[in-house]
Formats: structure tokens, sequence, C-alpha cells
């Protein structure tokens, strides 16, 4: 029985060693260019932004930037999926150069990933339900199981405010096939992502609807890490973003892959536009 | 209370170490709760699939042909799948298929939650092992054990409950011992169908407070200190059981 313990109690120790090692980036931007691909970590399952089309193919809006950032500096793309769960650690590891996934800019992932200005777009929170829930205001998700995907910004926002049953899952597919199969009341998403999912025309989602006023809209970023931000590498992104809300090239994209318009990028085209 | 909260608040600020579940009132209670949901997870399958042994090993010595084939089948079926393609498979392609019952407000949901289908699989599959780990004991029991307790006058079923499986239930404790810590490790797959066990709880954390290394971490240890209190009480029933002399 004490022998026991004590072994219990020596593993935890070696553990415990294995605590805290920061990785270090020498220039991104070099390694690139030495190494002639630039390395992008995207979605492949955030239809229209990054998601495998029927060849097999990763294909979307944030794909299209990151092919354009890559032409830019004249090498090749490499995509790598990422999930909300693993992205940050992909670019601290050093294995992608930079996140181009649907992330949402906040002061918490401040902290571990450089977030490149201005952002290249907004969305807003919102739930997709079927039209029999009768749901009417956030307030009445409490108790309620809501379907969701792991690392979305959003989630602890709308558990601490509105106490829904979060029931989360590793991808988007699982959480909408649950949400199919009734096992919740709704799935917690981005409302243009759920616009475009319901204006598709699929009839699979005719009998649902984006019931609620959509909440706390959010920046999202490119990520690189935080020693790149004001380096070679960061300023490149920085200029870049500018330049695509400048001529227009987000709005334009925005269209191309039948995203509703959203007005911040509207906003910020109009901002760019003059300058 | 407020110390130790402090303390960690104070790690993340001075050292970078940040232990959320320590101090951040929403984390520490998902954390218990994944905690509380593994352990009784583990205990509810654990003896569901002990039952399931004993049964199964009880009906491979059946002298229909139909039953043993049944539990050759059953067997064959949940030991040669991956457990994850089972919970995948019972909750994504069974599970919405069933007819649907009307919930309490009024929606039709699946007549199975998440949490039951976990609970199913996860037994069964562990079953499926416990049923050849008791059938090597039964094996082991000599044979003359069993024709002395027929000519006693024993049923099958008798010579079942009252001879066989006391003996064959020691000789098989090792190997099950392996096996139950297996399914408590397993527990952890529940998480793909968000049954909010710990593996699930500590990923809800990281993602949001991006403290990954420090939550793997937490996991590892916790699993430790939870397998190592199984394997001791296990280790001191194996003793209460042993039988002075019986070597078989």
């Amino acid at each position: 029985m004490l022998g026991m313990v004590t072994r219990a109690a020596l593993a935890c120790l070696m553990l415990a060693g294995v605590l805290m090692a920061p990785a270090r980036a020498d220039d991104t931007l070099d390694k690139i260019k030495q190494r002639g691909s630039i390395v992008v970590g995207v979605k492949n399952d955030y239809k229209p932004w990054g998601f495998v089309d029927p060849s097999g193919k990763i294909v979307g809006m944030e794909i299209d930037l990151a092919q354009d950032i890559a032409t830019k500096l004249g090498v090749k793309l490499e995509l790598i999926p990422v999930t909300g769960a693993n992205r940050m650690e992909f670019l601290t590891q050093g294995r992608i150069d930079l996140i181009l996934a649907t992330m949402g800019d906040t002061p918490e992932r401040r902290k571990v990933v450089g977030m490149i200005e201005p952002n290249y777009y907004a969305g807003a929170t919102n739930v997709l339900a079927p039209k029999s829930a009768g749901l009417k205001q956030w307030s009445d998700l409490k108790g309620r199981k809501v379907c969701a995907v792991q690392g979305a910004y959003y989630n602890r926002r709308v558990s601490q405010l509105y106490g829904p049953e979060l029931v989360v899952f590793p991808a988007v597919p699982e959480a909408m096939s649950a949400l199919q199969g009734g096992n919740c009341v709704g799935f917690l998403f981005d409302d243009t992502l759920i616009v475009s999912t319901l204006s598709a025309g699929d009839p699979k989602w005719a009998d649902y609807e984006m019931p609620l006023a959509s909440e706390d809209p959010q920046a999202w970023a490119m990520g690189v890490k935080l020693d790149d931000l004001n380096g070679p590498l960061g300023e490149f992104l920085k200029k870049l973003s500018v330049d695509w809300h400048k001529t227009g090239t987000l709005v334009e994209l925005e269209k191309k892959w039948g995203i509703k318009s959203s007005p911040f990028l509207q906003e910020m085209h109009d901002k760019y536009k003059g300058s | 209370m407020e110390g130790i909260a402090d303390f960690f608040r104070w790690l993340n600020d001075a050292r970078g170490i940040n232990l959320s579940i320590f101090y951040d009132a929403l984390d520490r209670s998902r954390f218990l709760e994944g905690l509380w949901t593994t352990v009784w997870l583990s205990l509810i399958c654990t003896v569901l699939s002990l039952v399931i042994g004993i049964v199964g090993a009880w009906l491979q010595g059946a002298r229909f042909g139909a039953v043993r084939g049944l539990v050759q089948g059953y067997i064959q079926f949940f030991r040669n799948t991956p457990p994850l393609v089972q919970l995948f498979f019972f909750y994504f392609a069974i599970g919405n298929q069933l007819p649907h019952v009307i919930d309490e407000h009024g929606m039709l949901v699946p007549p199975i939650s998440n949490i039951g289908w976990a609970i199913l699989s996860l037994s069964l599959f562990a079953g499926a092992f416990n049923i050849e780990i008791f059938r090597s004991g039964i094996e082991a029991v000599p044979r003359a054990m069993v024709e002395a307790a027929e000519s006693l006058g024993y049923s099958r079923l008798g010579v079942f409950w009252h001879v066989l499986l006391p003996l064959a239930f020691r000789i098989s404790l090792p190997a099950l011992n392996n096996n139950l810590v297996n399914l408590v490790k397993t527990t952890t797959l529940a998480y793909a169908i968000a049954v909010p066990e710990l593996l699930y709880a500590a990923a809800q954390i990281w993602s949001e407070v991006l403290n990954v290394r420090e939550m793997m971490n937490v996991l590892l240890v916790t699993y430790v200190a939870l397998i190592a209190v199984l394997v001791a009480g296990m280790s001191r029933w194996e003793r209460a059981l042993r039988i002075p002399g019986y070597n078989p």
C-alpha cells in the first residue's frame, strides 16, 4: 500500500520536471524564404472559410488569403489543418508559421500569440436551432443542452452569462451531427457561418433558424509567434492586411465565398480607401 | 482557501505557470465535476462489466450451441473493434436512428443520452474482455473439482456459483486488475462524444485559458493518483480473498 503511494508520488515528481520549457523562435521570415514555403495552419471543417472540397482539397476564403501571402512572398503554400484547441500550440511549437484559422482576437490569446492588425474579419455569436425549439432570447438556453465546438472563444462567455449545459465536440461536423440527431437544442456558433449554412439551401437545414440576436462582436486575426509580431514577418503581414482592406480584396472574397457581407469589412474598406 | 488561490494567482503572474483550476471558480468547478464524472463512470462501468463477465463466462459453458455462439459473437465484435469506433458507432450511427422521445421541453430527443451510450459501450467493451478473463480462470480450475461437486448433487448453476466461480475469480484477479485499470483509462474516450469527464473538462479549460502544458501535467498526475487508488483497492481485495495453502 505504502509502496504504491511512494511510487505514484515519484511518478508525479518526474512529471513536475517537465513543466515549462519555452521555445525560442529565430527569424521566421528568413526560415520561410530558405525553406521556399510557408506553413499555414487553417481550418478544414469551417465552411466557407476553410473546408474540404469534393476533390479532397482544402479551399475557402482563408485559403485564398494564405495563397495571397505565399504568392506575395514568392514561396510555396503548405496547409496544415488545425482545430481551435491545438492551433496555438502548433504555432508556439513551430509546426506552423502562421495561424489563419477563424481565430478570434482576445486579450487572453494575445499573451500567447501575436495578433496581426488590422483584423481581417469580424463575426458575432449566435445559435443555429430547429424552428420547433422556439428559442426567443439568450436566457431561454438556461439549463438546456447546447452543442458547441471546443476552443471557441464564446463558449466561456455564453456559459457564464446564460448557463446552458454546453455539449462540446472536437470539431464542427460532430457538433452539427449531434444537433441534427436532436442531442441538443441548438448549436452555438459564429453568426456569419450560421447564415451561410442556412442560405446554402441544403434541405437538411430547412427547418432550422438563427433565432437570437447576435452578440459579442469579435474581430478575427492572423496569428504569428510573439517574437515575430514586430519582426519582419509581422510587419509584412500588417502591411498586407491593410492592403487587403484598402483594395477591397476582403470584400470581394466575402462575395466569392457567399458569406453575408459583414458591416466590419465595409467599414474597414471605407476607412482605408482614402488613405 | 483564499491563501491557496492567491498563491496560484501569484504563480501565474510571476512564473507564468497558469493552474487556473486552483483560483478560477468556473474552472475549478468544471475540473471537479469532470473528476467526479470520471469516478462514477468508471465505477458503474466496472460493476456492469463484471456482471457481464460473470454471466458471459457462465453462458460460455451452456449446453445450447446457439447460446455459446451468441456469446462468442459478442466477444469477437467488442474485442476486435476499437472502443472509440464503438462509441462513435453507438452515438452517431445507432443513437440518431432510434425512435426519439419527447423531453420536458417538448423536444424530440434520442432515447439514450451521450452518457448513457458511454456507460453502455464501455461496459460492453470491458465486459467482453472480462468474459475471456473469467474463462481462463474457470479453465484453470481442476476438472476433478467440478466432478466432485457434481457427485455431491450440485446443479449446473450451483457448481458454477459455489465452486467454479469462487476459485476462478481468485485465479483471474491479476488479469482482471489489468482490464479494470484499462477500463478507467478508456473512459477518457467518452470525451469524443462530449461526456463531461476529466479529459473533456481539462480540454475545455486549456482551450479557453490556454494553459495546455499545465493541464496536461494536471491530467497525468490526476490519472496516476486515480489508478493508484484503484490498484491499491484491488490488491487489498486480492489479499483478502487469498485462501491460505491453495495454489491452483
